[in-house]
Formats: C-alpha cells, sequence, structure tokens
C-alpha cells in the first residue's frame, strides 16, 4: 500500500471517497436536511430563481428545488444500489459457479450471459419496462438484469484464477463444500475486483436511471426524481433554466464521485497496474 | 480458420438467444397483454381480444407462434403496428436514418478527435497532470448526454438565438440544415466515447513509450512524429476498435435519449411512441432490429481484430 500511494497520491482517492460519503450521507438524511416537503407547492412562488428562501429556486408549482433534488439523489442511489446489489448478487454467483464448475455448467451459463449482453443497456432496460410498466420497481430490476451478464463475466476470469490455487485444492482435499469454498475462499480474494467494479456499475447505473427517468419510464410524478425533474425543467428552460440546470448537475455529481472512486480505487488495487507510470 | 469458424458459431447461438427472447417480450408481459395493448386506445371487449389474440397468432401453441414469427423475421416480416396495420418494417425504414446518421456522426467525432487529444495528453505527464487527466476524463465520461444537450440548446438560445438546432432535415433534402440540427446531438452524444478512448489512447501511448522498439527507432534517428504516430500509437489500435466496438452499443441506446431531447425522429422516438400506445410488436421489431445490428457490428469488430492482431490466427 505504502508503494502505490507513492505511485498514486492519496489525494485524489480522499476527494473521491469524501465526495462520495458526503453524498450518500446527504441522500440518507435528505428527509432531515431538506427545507421543505418535496412535494409542497406554492401557487405565488412558481418557477423562481435561488434566493434567501429558495437556495435552489422553485419549479413550475413553486416546490422547492433543493429539497426535490436532495429527495431526487436519495430516490437514485436507492433504486441504482439497489439494482447493483442484485445484479452483484446474481451475475457474481453466475460467475463463480461457471469458474467452479467448468465444463458444461461454464458454458451454459455463460452462453446465457452473452445472450443478455448481446442487448445495449438502455434498449433492453426499456424493453423491460415496457413489459412492466414504468415506475421505481421496474427500473430497478431492468437495471438488475442488464448488469446481472457484466458482473457475472467479471468475476469469472479472476474467480477461474483463484479457484486453481493450491489452497483451493487444499480446501476441496479436506472435505470443504462447494458453497463453503465459494464463498469462504474464493469470494473474499474477489474483494478487491467486486469493490472497483460496483463502484463504476453504480455510476452508470445512477446514469442509465435518471435516463430512464428523464424518458417517463422511471419514477413516476409527482415523487421527487432527479431525470424527471430535469425532463420536466425543460419545458421551462426559456422562463426558468433552474431546475434543468441543478437537476442535471446533481446526477453528473453523483455519476462522477462514485466512477472516479472506482477509478481510484483501480489504480491502487489492480496488481497488473501497480508500479507502472 | 477455427476462430473464424468459432466466432461465427457464437454469433448464431446469440443470434437465436436474442430472437428467443425478444419473442417472449410480449408472451412474459403480466396479465393478459392483449387487454393490455387495447385498453391503451379503444374500449376492451371479449370479441376485441379475440380478434387482436387470433391475429397475433397469441391463441397457437408456444413452439408453433416461435416457429412462424422466426419464419416471418427471416422473411423480412416483423408483424403489423396493431394501430395502424401497417408493417412495422416500414416503420422502422422511415425512422432509421435519422439514427444511423447521428450514431455514425458521433463515433467519427468520437473515435477521430479521441487520437490527437490522446497523443497530445500522453505528452502531459507528471503527478499533477495524470490527476487533473483522470478527473477531466471522468467528467467527460459521467456528463449526462441529455443534460450536456440541453445545456446546449440552453447556452445557443442565449447566444444565438435564431438559430434552428431541433428536429431533423434530411440530407438529401438541406445538406447545410440537416448537419446543422445534427451536431449538438452527436456532440452529447460523443463525448463519453471521446473520453473514454482518448484516455485509452493515452495509457497504450505512455506504455509503447517505454517498450524497447520505440527506443530503437529513436537511436536509429525516426523523426519525433513518426515515432509517435506511426510507432506507438499502433500499440493503442487494438484496444481502441475493440472498445469502439462496444462503444455502439452505448450510441444505440444513448441515442434514444438525446433524440428525445432535440426532437429527432429516429428509432428512439418511435420505440418510445409505441411504449406509450402499448403498440408491443413495433417495440418488438425495434428492439430486435437494433440488437442484431449491434451484435452484427460486434462481430464485424471481432473480425477486424484477428485481421490486426497477427497473434490471433486466422
Amino acid at each position: 500500500m505504502a508503494t502505490a500511494s507513492r505511485h498514486k497520491p492519496p489525494l485524489l482517492l480522499l476527494f473521491a471517497g469524501g465526495g462520495v460519503a458526503l453524498l450518500v450521507l446527504v441522500a440518507l438524511f435528505a428527509p432531515v436536511i431538506a427545507p421543505y416537503d418535496p412535494l409542497a407547492q406554492s401557487i405565488i412562488a412558481r418557477l423562481k430563481g435561488p434566493s434567501a428562501a429558495h437556495w435552489l429556486g422553485t419549479d413550475q408549482f413553486g416546490r422547492d428545488l433543493l429539497s426535490r433534488i436532495l429527495h431526487g439523489l436519495r430516490a437514485s442511489l436507492a433504486i441504482s444500489a439497489a439494482a447493483v446489489a442484485i445484479a452483484l448478487a446474481i451475475g457474481g454467483t453466475i460467475g463463480l459457479a461457471a469458474a467452479y464448475y467448468r465444463g458444461w455448467t461454464e458454458r451454459i451459463l455463460m452462453r446465457l450471459m452473452d445472450i443478455l449482453f448481446a442487448f445495449p443497456v438502455m434498449l433492453l432496460a426499456i424493453g423491460i419496462i415496457a413489459m412492466l410498466g414504468p415506475g421505481s420497481g421496474p427500473t430497478a430490476f431492468a437495471i438488475a438484469t442488464v448488469y446481472t451478464p457484466i458482473f457475472a463475466r467479471l468475476l469469472r476470469g479472476p474467480a477461474l484464477v483463484i479457484t486453481e490455487s493450491d489452497y483451493v485444492s487444499g480446501a476441496k482435499a479436506i472435505g470443504a463444500s462447494d458453497f463453503r469454498i465459494l464463498f469462504r475462499h474464493v469470494l473474499p480474494n474477489l474483494a478487491s475486483v467486486v469493490l472497483v467494479q460496483t463502484s463504476l456499475l453504480l455510476s452508470a447505473a445512477i446514469l442509465v436511471e435518471a435516463s430512464l427517468s428523464f424518458l417517463g419510464l422511471g419514477t413516476q410524478p409527482p415523487a421527487p426524481s432527479l431525470g424527471t425533474m430535469l425532463s420536466e425543467g425543460r419545458n421551462f428552460l426559456m422562463l426558468s433554466p433552474w431546475s434543468a440546470i441543478f437537476s442535471g448537475f446533481a446526477i453528473l455529481l453523483l455519476a462522477f464521485a462514485l466512477n472516479l472512486l472506482g477509478d481510484v480505487l483501480r489504480d491502487m488495487l489492480d496488481p497488473r497496474l501497480r508500479g507502472e507510470k | 480458420m477455427r476462430f473464424l469458424r468459432q466466432r461465427f458459431v457464437d454469433l448464431l447461438v446469440v443470434m437465436f438467444g436474442v430472437s428467443i427472447l425478444t419473442f417472449l417480450m410480449i408472451r412474459l408481459i403480466p396479465g393478459d397483454a392483449v387487454a393490455i395493448m387495447l385498453g391503451a386506445n379503444t374500449e376492451v371487449t371479449p370479441e376485441r381480444i379475440a380478434e387482436l389474440r387470433a391475429r397475433l397468432g397469441l391463441d397457437q401453441p408456444m413452439l408453433v407462434q416461435y416457429l412462424q414469427w422466426m419464419r416471418d423475421v427471416l422473411a423480412g416480416n416483423l408483424g403489423l403496428s396493431i394501430w395502424t396495420k401497417r408493417p412495422v418494417i416500414e416503420e422502422i425504414a422511415a425512422h432509421m436514418w435519422p439514427t444511423i446518421q447521428l450514431t455514425l456522426l458521433s463515433l467519427a467525432l468520437g473515435a477521430g478527435l479521441a487520437v490527437p487529444l490522446g497523443v497530445a495528453m500522453a505528452r502531459l505527464r507528471g503527478k499533477g497532470w495524470d490527476a487533473a487527466l483522470q478527473v477531466g476524463s471522468v467528467v467527460g465520461l459521467t456528463i449526462p448526454s441529455f443534460w450536456l444537450g440541453i445545456m446546449m440548446i440552453l447556452a445557443l438560445t442565449a447566444f444565438a438565438p435564431g438559430l434552428q438546432v431541433l428536429g431533423y432535415v434530411p440530407f438529401s433534402e438541406d445538406p447545410a440544415g440537416n448537419l446543422v440540427r445534427l451536431v449538438l446531438p452527436a456532440i452529447a452524444l460523443a463525448l463519453p466515447i471521446l473520453a473514454n478512448l482518448a484516455r485509452l489512447v493515452r495509457s497504450a501511448m505512455l506504455d509503447a513509450l517505454q517498450q524497447d522498439y520505440i527506443r530503437t527507432a529513436r537511436a536509429k534517428g525516426v523523426p519525433e512524429g513518426s515515432i509517435l504516430f506511426k510507432h506507438a500509437l499502433r500499440n493503442a489500435l487494438i484496444p481502441f476498435v475493440t472498445s469502439a466496438g462496444i462503444m455502439t452499443g452505448y450510441l444505440l441506446g444513448g441515442a434514444i435519449v438525446v433524440e428525445q431531447v432535440f426532437a429527432i425522429p429516429g428509432l428512439g422516438r418511435l420505440i418510445l411512441g409505441a411504449i406509450a400506445e402499448r403498440n408491443y410488436p413495433l417495440v418488438q421489431a425495434t428492439i430486435l432490429v437494433i440488437t442484431f445490428t449491434f451484435v452484427l457490428v460486434n462481430f464485424v469488430v471481432d473480425l477486424l481484430y484477428a485481421a490486426i492482431d497477427p497473434r490471433v490466427r486466422l
């Protein structure tokens, strides 16, 4: 670690990690921090710019933008995190099983993953929501489905290396169960890959979730959602651009911090990159 | 030859799987898909349900349905639109050019600018530059294309209020108007690709510049420009081509969103309109056509890869 940090200043890690921690805290405590009810309308304070009463201004119904953005961050993060957690659990298990059992199990599982992977991400997500109907639940399910093959493919490779190692043969020799070997011996060694990829895919999931909401397929109004706010704000762009500006910036901030964190962690943890540059 | 045959078998398996999943789409809709479809536009009566079910062939056994559907798809018949009763293939053909043009333009823009940008970035080395370039490329990667599009529209209305940038006119009718309208959406869509590829070029260049063959080239007096562009850049070619192929999937999906921002009547608008009026045969056909295109593009990229890299034996 000492050598790694000499090559990559920990400053960026602090910057990215601190940013992610701050955004997660803000999302968690949104109901406490938000100065107003995100659904409370006010006819006299519509489409206002930033002011002392409304730091980021108000939308077309006079709802406080800061409060809506804080709740929107919470919704985006919750949906994306749920989706990525499901994708990691299912895709990760498939990747591990494929690497451990090899043979036909591997061939069939990975072929199934190839087929899901063949669809462009947004298109498959849109197709799934077209079937299930719009909403936060279908959005989370759709994102989980598109990221499942990605986790399976990402984890299979490193898992292959570990299952061939001596200590896994040793565990097998003393009669440890498959379940125990996979989850006690193989999985912990994949922690760094999982950490890096979860962070990167969470960032991508935030963008997909925002896109789907922007298209009207995700979280449904009046619930606060960053993508929906951006799409509504677009209709009032010439009157008051604040809603569009701030909601999009919030999406960028969240996706950026998570992606940078994954990126910095990858540089630090990836043994192939260590010592280069 | 073995590589080619293997890739071709993979291609067929994936296309078969994609066709099954897409086929199942209508059949897996929770509840009565036919009633849901009808509910979007008319009063639902048992006669109408029976009529549409028969028209879509949903009253047949599943296997018969799939075989009939596949036979039709292979013959270029993707079904009829529920409301207009026009062949959906005609609807797709009428909407595909804006999307194809936007996708290709974005790819050209992103890939074309990534090379000079990446080479320039490779010259900026050291701790401070590494960090600044990392942060910059992550911003490029994560900036939401639809937000960037909206912000560009906002900026343009402030600085050049007269310019018409929304909508679409065919190139054959008005070449200048066509390009003016496509340039902003193409920039919005291309930025993540540019960030990704430029970074890839930079790291491949830095990697190559440490290699012995570059030192040899320097020692025999090859000019610096030639070292950078002819010797080092070649090192970046293979990951570059592979990434660009994968990016087509992002582009085809991202185009759906960006088309919505710029009011471009492409496949994105078609599929969203079809979802809104629950015209499932049209949704299904659009997904099938776009995904097959993406799968074929990646197949071609794999062949290119084999052609470029002598280590992959044909």
